[in-house]
């Protein structure tokens, strides 16, 4: 039984690691412990634990699930600059990617949970105990293909590592194909959380076409710049090797993508301004406030700054080289769309409610602590994979008797 | 959709297959093995969850089974409230297919109907509140215009000058845009135009609240609080029974009253007669002879839902 | 393992169901009768009226006190001033016994002298007020309760609208809903 060694040899590399491992993954279980003492409040009285009302139905978990489902896709879009421009280490960059896409989707699929009023009643959206909505509802689609793709990243990671645990290398037939599929697929899960807004007629601040391509162009951004600084600690703390010009290839990348984010951007501010019709309620609502109604308009300014400024450090090519800034765009790119794709997607689209009252949301102390147990709860499954996956790629971790060649070594692309 | 158009526990026709099947040997494992992991996730009482699981789509249940479960739900809720409660399951009427008429004109937002409608009902009556229908104040000198509009007017007396009300809940869309974005198919347009919600296999996703152009469902934020006295006893299973906590609900034309030939609780109530109901398919009916006479308008006409409420200004 | 008879039949009922709209006629959603609420082209006889709303106390039958015809011409009355009072209905110069009929005072009369009595008042109203009148009697204006498709009470003009003073009264309204922000546990 090849696969249950090879569970057991993970599991035991998921508890083996050095201080800061260990001090990590204790962090990350300390929020989900708050996580869970959120989630009880909630669970026990009811969605009321938030701050979410029929004004405002869907808010900051909504947000947070957009902003994966965009990390989930993106992460796996790194495959092709790895394909285009033949970096080495190609098979760590996919397992990595795919890694990330997992983590991300986990927390994608709780966020929907615990959104959810009656998680008990999970098995009506599957087919067989349940009754989707086939073809009509965005959401029945948007389970369907989340679920496929966990399972499609799942496979292929599993795959990969399985075989060099017992130093053979993937089967090409298997792996290539999938991998490849899993690009469209990458784009199609985004597609769909986009579809789920732009097709409600009731939301004109979601009902356009413009929705799906941005969700593209910002996941672009997002994704990536959680790679990039995971690359760099990598690089630090173990084996792998990624050339810096790897790094800074896809932080160009993301330049365009940012540019071609804020150029979207412009356009939809351009068409409500201009036009001025009843729609351009939202949208002022986001960027100037409504009277005394102005929660929004910091945090809807403080996004398209970092997503300016780390547009102008990624599109210069000494911003890109020097570490520092790097990271610092990095890190104002994450920020900038998670504030835009979450709060600023969602939040807008409910104020002025569709019979135009105005319901300030602002998330409440459950609504904060659910959030960071879902993130922790990411975070760690993250850490772990990455922890189980890595020592496997370099050859230090092996089934006995199993050849010790780290897995890029035996046939360079 | 259209399959969705009909349900077979109102046809006949859907009676002779299904009578026979009796709990198949893949449900009950099914049940058995989803009932562990959600009983173990969940901390629930195990039986309700079993029972929960057990629980099929509605359109997928015999009349047997229904008439079975409908029976334990007015036992627990016989029970419950201290009184007869009876659940129906009353299928829409053939030849009837209802509207809805509200003239503007004469509406001077007294609230009347908010409360009959509560009432009748059994919405939760506060923490949650939850009211089907929202009156809306507006200037007369704007006209329709949701941007100065508020339903917290609260004034000595209505109506105020310079101020007209419209009442607004359920317009039951002919495309209802709810019922699509709905992934259970908990939600669905009956042929006698009524749109219901199943509350026993609503998931509470808000899917349908987000959807919805009138914001006219609701959802139960917490465990619904409806005092034992004031309970409606005669009820409909798709219409105004108690409603659990985490799912969605809305004006459904008080189907438990409407099925049987009776006006909704809000027509009845409606001091200044502003409220208008009838079968759209009987030239002779109070709707059609609004329709006939007045200029009628609908809500949020371009997003192409196609109301069957009709706002009219008899005047 | 057999497959179960839903399985079959919902589908099968499905068939059945999107076929069905193709065989009715154009235009009907359905193929059965439409359901018909009775005929109102005259005030709803076979319906319930509802009770009328009590006269002002003691005054009623008037012919207690006015036995034969009086004095016709428009005054300011002593008796009565209070009812006088408070009549807001069209013009000034409108008086008593424009709708009461002289003669016979336990009735009312039309402009062409037929006397009608108190629980056929809408006849009266009906003269100046035809549009509503006529929207009254299709039950386009006014209210009525019971059954939709069968047996109604309908109310008279003078239920809703006090004769003397028809404008509808201002009324309490009921509580307005509760803020958002105010919904708690």
């Amino acid at each position: 039984m090849g696969i249950l060694e090879f569970l057991k040899g993970a599991a035991r590399q998921v508890v083996t690691g050095g201080k800061a491992y260990k001090a990590w993954v204790a962090v990350l279980v300390g929020m989900m412990v708050i996580g869970l003492v959120g989630y009880a409040n909630q669970w026990q009285g009811g969605l009321i634990a938030t701050n979410m009302r029929d004004q405002v139905t869907w808010a900051f978990y909504i947000g947070n699930f957009t902003f994966l489902v965009g990390v989930a896709a993106a992460a796996v879009l790194l495959v092709v600059p790895a394909y285009v421009y033949h970096w080495k280490p190609i098979k760590e960059v996919v397992v990595l990617g795919e890694l990330l896409a997992i983590s991300a989707l986990t927390m994608c699929l709780t966020f929907i949970l615990v959104d959810m009023g009656r998680p008990d009643r999970l098995t009506h959206i599957m087919p067989g105990p349940g009754n989707p909505n086939w073809p009509d509802s965005m959401l029945s689609w948007d389970a369907l293909v989340l679920n496929l793709y966990l399972m499609l990243n799942l496979v292929v990671v599993v795959h990969i590592l399985y075989r060099a645990y017992r130093g053979q290398d993937y089967a090409k037939w298997f792996v290539v194909p999938l991998v490849l599929f899993s690009i469209p697929a990458a784009v199609g899960i985004h597609t769909v959380t986009a579809f789920l807004y732009a097709g409600m007629a009731a939301r004109p601040y979601w009902n356009a076409g413009i929705l799906a391509p941005k969700f593209i162009a910002s996941a672009f951004c997002s994704g990536p710049a959680v790679m990039i600084i995971l690359f760099q600690i990598l690089r630090k703390t173990t084996a792998i090797e990624i050339k810096d010009e790897a790094i800074q290839k896809v932080a160009e990348l993301m330049a365009y993508a940012m540019f071609f984010n804020l150029f979207l951007l412009g356009a939809e501010i351009f068409k409500e301004y201009y036009s001025h019709t009843e729609h351009l309620l939202y949208t002022q609502y986001l960027w100037q406030g409504i009277g005394t109604h102005k929660a929004l308009v910091p945090y809807a300014w403080f996004s398209l700054a970092c997503s300016v400024t780390a547009f102008l450090i990624f599109v210069t090519p000494a911003g890109r080289k020097n570490w520092t800034t790097l990271n610092i765009g990095a890190v104002l790119i994450f920020s900038g769309v998670y504030i835009e794709k979450g709060m600023g997607l969602v939040i807008p689209g409910m104020t002025p409610d569709t019979l135009g009252e105005i319901y300030e949301y602002q998330p409440s102390a459950t609504e904060w602590m659910v959030a960071v147990g879902v993130f922790g709860m990411g975070g760690l499954v993250f850490t772990t994979l990455v922890n189980v996956a890595v020592p496997i790629m370099m050859g230090t971790l092996r089934a006995k008797g199993a050849s010790t060649v780290p897995m890029g070594a035996e046939a360079t692309h | 959709m259209s399959q969705h158009d009909r349900l077979p526990i109102v046809q006949d026709a859907a009676e002779g297959c299904e009578a026979a099947a009796p709990p198949s040997r893949r449900d009950f494992l099914r049940t058995a093995a989803a009932g562990a992991v959600i009983a173990a996730v969940s901390g629930c009482k195990p039986d309700a969850v079993v029972e929960e699981l057990q629980r099929r789509h509605l359109t997928e249940l015999s009349k047997d089974r229904l008439q079975e479960m409908l029976g334990k739900l007015e036992k627990k809720w016989s029970a419950e409230y201290g009184k007869d409660v009876k659940v129906g399951l009353r299928p829409p009427m053939p030849g009837v297919n209802f509207a809805y008429g509200l003239d503007l004109s004469r509406c001077i937002g007294c609230r009347r109907c908010v409360y009959a409608c509560v009432k009748e009902n059994n919405q939760s009556r506060k923490n949650p509140q939850i009211q089907w229908i929202r009156v809306l104040q507006m200037d007369k000198e704007r006209g329709v215009s949701l941007e100065h509009a508020t339903p917290y007017y609260n004034p000595e007396k209505v109506p105020e000058p310079g101020h007209f009300y419209m009442p607004v809940q359920c317009q039951q869309c002919r495309h209802p845009p709810c019922t699509k974005v709905c992934p259970v198919k908990a939600t669905w347009k009956e042929p006698d135009g009524i749109v219901v919600i199943d509350y026993d296999w609503c998931i509470g996703c808000r899917c349908c609240t987000a959807a919805c152009p009138y914001g006219a469902r609701k959802f139960n934020w917490a465990e619904p609080k409806l005092p034992a006295a004031e309970m409606n006893p005669v009820t409909d299973y798709l219409g105004n029974r108690p409603r659990p906590m985490g799912v969605v609900e809305k004006c459904t034309f008080c189907l438990q009253r409407t099925r049987t030939g009776r006006y909704p609780a809000c027509v009845e109530i409606c001091p200044v007669g502003a409220r208008k109901f009838g079968n759209l398919l009987d030239p002779e009916s109070e709707i059609r002879q609004v329709m006939d006479r007045k200029r009628v308008f609908v809500f949020k006409e371009e997003l192409a839902t196609e109301p069957q409420f009709y706002y009219f200004y008899a005047t | 393992m057999t497959v179960p008879s839903w399985r079959v039949a919902v589908p099968l009922a499905a068939l059945v169901l999107l076929a069905a709209p193709l065989a009715a006629p154009a235009g009907s959603p359905t193929a059965a009768p439409p359901a018909k609420a009775p005929a109102a082209a005259t005030p709803p006889a076979q319906d319930i009226q509802a009770e009328p709303p009590p006269f002002s106390e003691g005054i009623f039958p008037c012919s207690q006190c006015h036995g034969k015809a009086g004095d016709p011409t428009p005054r300011q009355l002593a008796f009565h001033d209070d009812l006088q009072a408070e009549l807001h209905h069209g013009p000034p110069s409108r008086w008593c016994l424009d709708c009461h009929d002289n003669g016979k005072r336990d009735f009312l009369h039309l402009i062409n002298g037929k006397q009608i009595p108190f629980t056929e008042s809408y006849e009266l109203c009906g003269q100046c007020h035809g549009d509503k009148y006529r929207d009254w009697k299709v039950g386009v204006h006014g209210k009525r309760t019971g059954m939709w498709n069968g047996k109604k009470t309908y109310y008279l003009c003078v239920n809703c609208h006090n004769p003397h003073n028809p404008r509808f009264k201002a009324l309490k309204p009921e509580p307005p809903p509760v803020k958002p922000q105010e919904q708690g546990r």
